[in-house]
């Protein structure tokens, strides 16, 4: 019996998955276990295995190219075995959702269209049904979109993508109306094709990239983000770290002291580690704190877990492993998930302070400046000083103003004396 | 133009065909002595005669057959039925005979007949007297079907009905017999078969009804103008053959329609239109076509429920509603 080879769920957030390497062939031999293709998520490269053994039949998606969750890619069974019936009126392809989206194209890309097509014609599909198979529009990802066939024959013709466009009949119908009234949003950037110049250059949005801005843009315009900034003086954990250093043979950096530092004011303030869940709000009873790690496509934020319960030679060693499994994309989702609280910090690119984007589901972010020395005034007298300015970005639907500066007050009061911290 | 009585329109295209051709002849239940029961046929019997205007015994099936068989040799008989719900007793010779006997042999007869008289309830006349079966005939293929709405309709279609070469069922109402309206003075008023008329322009919905119906639709489309809603408003005087040509051109321009059809939902002209139009003018629809009939129940007596149960403008209003998303 063939089954269907269906694109998994290799992360909780993940909607699709780019095909990034097909490890096998149509008419390969597999086995359970074999992981037959290499799938881009949002997060990272994942592998896929096949449960059944067989014959791969049909491989349904090219190498870059996306299939939504339960699309399937690939079709695997006796060889020989007639799998017409899993192909008919299988919409869920990324075959089909190709053909659904050339279909949306403007009529002024028809020469491009037709080829399309051409590309996507496929001799399975046609020998089995007899007749041209035209897949309606995707189905399996999100819902069909309800617009009277006027409105639809409108939109073509102005050009309009129906998805921008809110319907006011029923059930959300899409009508002539709607059409003759809808005025598009603010052109974006990658809109302005008149100032092309000859260095631009289209980059291809990466399912990272897609993620980074849809998550990012979310936050942004959903929570109600405020910032408070302190300054921190960092001569003492300067002192604490080179004599951590002496000892310790694990390099501990600054950073692993402000996280560690960060975790042990999270558990004395619960309020800043929690979550927005809609209908309730979630206090947190694990501190897990994320670290913004800089990659060359974006940036990720592994998570180190039990944070608080963590020495400095553990939190050291942990966020450099994950650091370096970002920078490789190796990390695994539940390396990125579950975090309760995230750290930014791009002091050791100079920065003095900046402000950061809520991470969600946190209600909070602390943005990490540089450690500057400035002149600082101690017993009436102007003497040379370190100072550290961090910034906290909070969701005032969780934390309201006082909250947060208590915990930026506990914060820097661990900093300033580090042997706070071990109570 | 003159203003004429329905009726009196109806009299003077039989009057004129029987002056204009005699082999024109009128038959039925007392449309000579007594001058029609609704009076449709006054002074006819004096102008021409006991040959060219026959009283008739109670037997729609016998008269009908006597019709039918005229036509075949050559006559051109209109055979008036005091109502179509009688006409149900004369369906044998209307739907297996006059309807089939041109394709039965080969094009060698023909029938040339009119059948007309008032058709659909007029009022309270109980179940059995209430029927209209405009659909009913249209559904077969040899007959053509004429439900006007105006006398100057009623005369340029029946002049067309009385000349043509093959059956024609042509429905009247009682309700209608003494509705004025302007009527053509033009020489041999001819009206051809299949022809809709646009009664009414407008862009916002295209609204299709005739006979009675089309008095409802009028007042409904006068109501709708108040709320700014423009109907045109379509009268397809034929029912069979429709013209379907004029009501796509119409949807096209206003993107909506809604069918008035004064019978049963099921098969009828409504379900009919509604699919052609779907059909030809389907990139052109922002809604789908909507139609006010008469709901899937004989008629009842008691007037509280037979107002609610015949068309009437506030269902057509609703309907336009519907169709132009003003709900």
């Amino acid at each position: 019996m063939a089954e269907k080879i269906e694109m998994p769920k290799l992360s909780d957030t993940m909607e699709e998955g780019v095909i990034a390497k097909w490890n096998v062939k149509e008419g390969d031999k597999v086995n359970s276990g074999d992981v037959i293709a290499e799938v881009e998520t949002d997060k990272a490269t994942m592998e896929v295995e096949v449960f059944d053994s067989g014959t791969v039949l049909k491989i349904l998606v090219s190498e870059g190219d996306a299939v939504p969750l339960g699309g399937t890619m690939a079709i695997i069974g006796e060889e020989g075995e007639d799998i017409s019936d899993l192909l008919d009126g299988d919409e869920t392809s990324a075959d089909g959702k190709e053909k659904a989206e050339v279909k949306e194209e403007k009529s002024s890309d028809k020469s491009e269209k037709e080829e399309k097509k051409d590309d996507s014609f496929d001799p399975i599909l046609e020998d089995v049904n007899g007749k041209e198979s035209e897949p309606e529009a995707d189905t399996s990802n999100d819902e069909r979109i309800k617009a009277s066939p006027l409105a639809k024959k409108m939109a073509e013709e102005k050009g309009i993508n129906l998805k921008s466009v809110k319907g006011s009949g029923p059930e959300g119908r899409i009508v002539k109306h709607d059409i003759e009234n809808y005025k598009p949003e603010a052109k974006k950037p990658a809109a302005a094709v008149s100032f092309d110049s000859e260095e631009s250059e289209d980059i291809k949005i990466s399912q990272m990239r897609k993620t980074i801005a849809r998550r990012l843009s979310e936050s942004k315009f959903t929570n109600p983000h405020f910032y408070e900034t302190i300054d921190i003086d960092m001569e003492p954990a300067i002192q604490a770290r080179t004599a951590l250093n002496e000892v310790s043979d694990v390099k501990i950096s600054f950073n692993d002291i402000v996280v560690k530092a960060c975790a042990a004011a999270l558990r004395r303030h619960p309020a800043v580690n929690s979550s927005w869940l809609d209908d309730v709000i979630r206090k947190h009873g694990d501190v897990h704190v994320a670290v913004a790690v800089a990659i060359d496509e974006g940036l990720m934020t592994p998570v180190i877990r039990h944070t608080d319960k963590k020495n400095l030679r553990q939190i050291s060693a942990e966020t450099r492993e994950l650091a370096g499994l970002a920078r490789d994309r190796k990390l695994q989702p539940e390396q990125m998930e579950g975090s309760t609280f995230t750290i930014s910090n791009l002091g050791m690119f100079g920065i003095e302070e900046f402000t950061a984007i809520i991470n969600p589901p946190n209600a909070c972010i602390l943005a990490v400046g540089a450690i500057r020395d400035v002149p600082v005034v101690k017993n009436g007298e102007v003497v040379p000083g370190k100072r550290m300015k961090v910034t906290l970005s909070s969701d005032h639907r969780v934390v309201d103003g006082a909250k947060a500066a208590d915990f930026l007050n506990t914060l820097r009061q661990m900093l300033e004396n580090p042997l706070t911290m071990l109570l | 133009m003159a203003v004429l009585q329905f009726r009196e329109a109806l009299r003077d295209a039989i009057d004129e065909e029987m002056a204009r051709d005699e082999m024109v002849f009128i038959m039925g239940e007392e449309v000579a002595e007594y001058n029609g029961a609704y009076k449709v046929t006054e002074g006819l019997l004096d102008k021409y005669g006991f040959k060219r205007v026959i009283d008739t015994p109670i037997s729609e099936l016998g008269f009908s057959g006597i019709g039918v068989g005229a036509a075949m040799k050559g006559l051109r008989p209109i055979v008036e039925f005091m109502t179509f719900n009688f006409a149900v007793l004369a369906a044998d010779q209307i739907i297996n005979h006059a309807s089939k006997v041109r394709y039965m042999l080969g094009g060698q007869a023909s029938v040339p007949i009119v059948f007309r008289g008032p058709n659909a309830s007029a009022g309270q006349l109980g179940a059995t007297h209430s029927v209209a079966y405009d659909s009913m005939y249209a559904h077969f293929p040899g007959l053509s079907v004429i439900y006007p709405s105006e006398p100057d309709d009623a005369k340029g279609l029946l002049k067309s009905a009385i000349r043509s070469e093959d059956p024609v069922l042509f429905m009247e109402s009682e309700q209608m017999y003494g509705l004025k309206g302007e009527v053509s003075e033009e020489d041999d008023y001819i009206i051809p078969i299949g022809k809709g008329k646009i009664k009414r322009e407008g862009d916002d919905v295209t609204i299709i009804a005739s006979g009675k119906m089309y008095h409802v639709v009028k007042q409904a489309a006068e109501q709708l103008a108040k709320d700014g809603v423009e109907a045109e408003v379509i009268d397809p005087r034929t029912i069979k053959p429709f013209d379907i040509e004029m009501v796509i051109e119409s949807v096209k321009k206003t993107n909506r329609c809604v069918i008035v059809d004064e019978a049963h939902p099921f098969g009828g002209l409504a379900a009919e239109a509604g699919f052609l139009i779907q059909r030809e003018a389907f990139d052109y629809l922002d809604a789908p076509v909507q139609r006010v009939t008469l709901p899937d129940v004989c008629a009842p007596f008691a007037k509280n429920l037979f107002d609610i149960w015949l068309p009437d403008a506030k269902q057509v209003i609703e309907a336009v509603n519907t169709v132009t998303y003003r709900n």
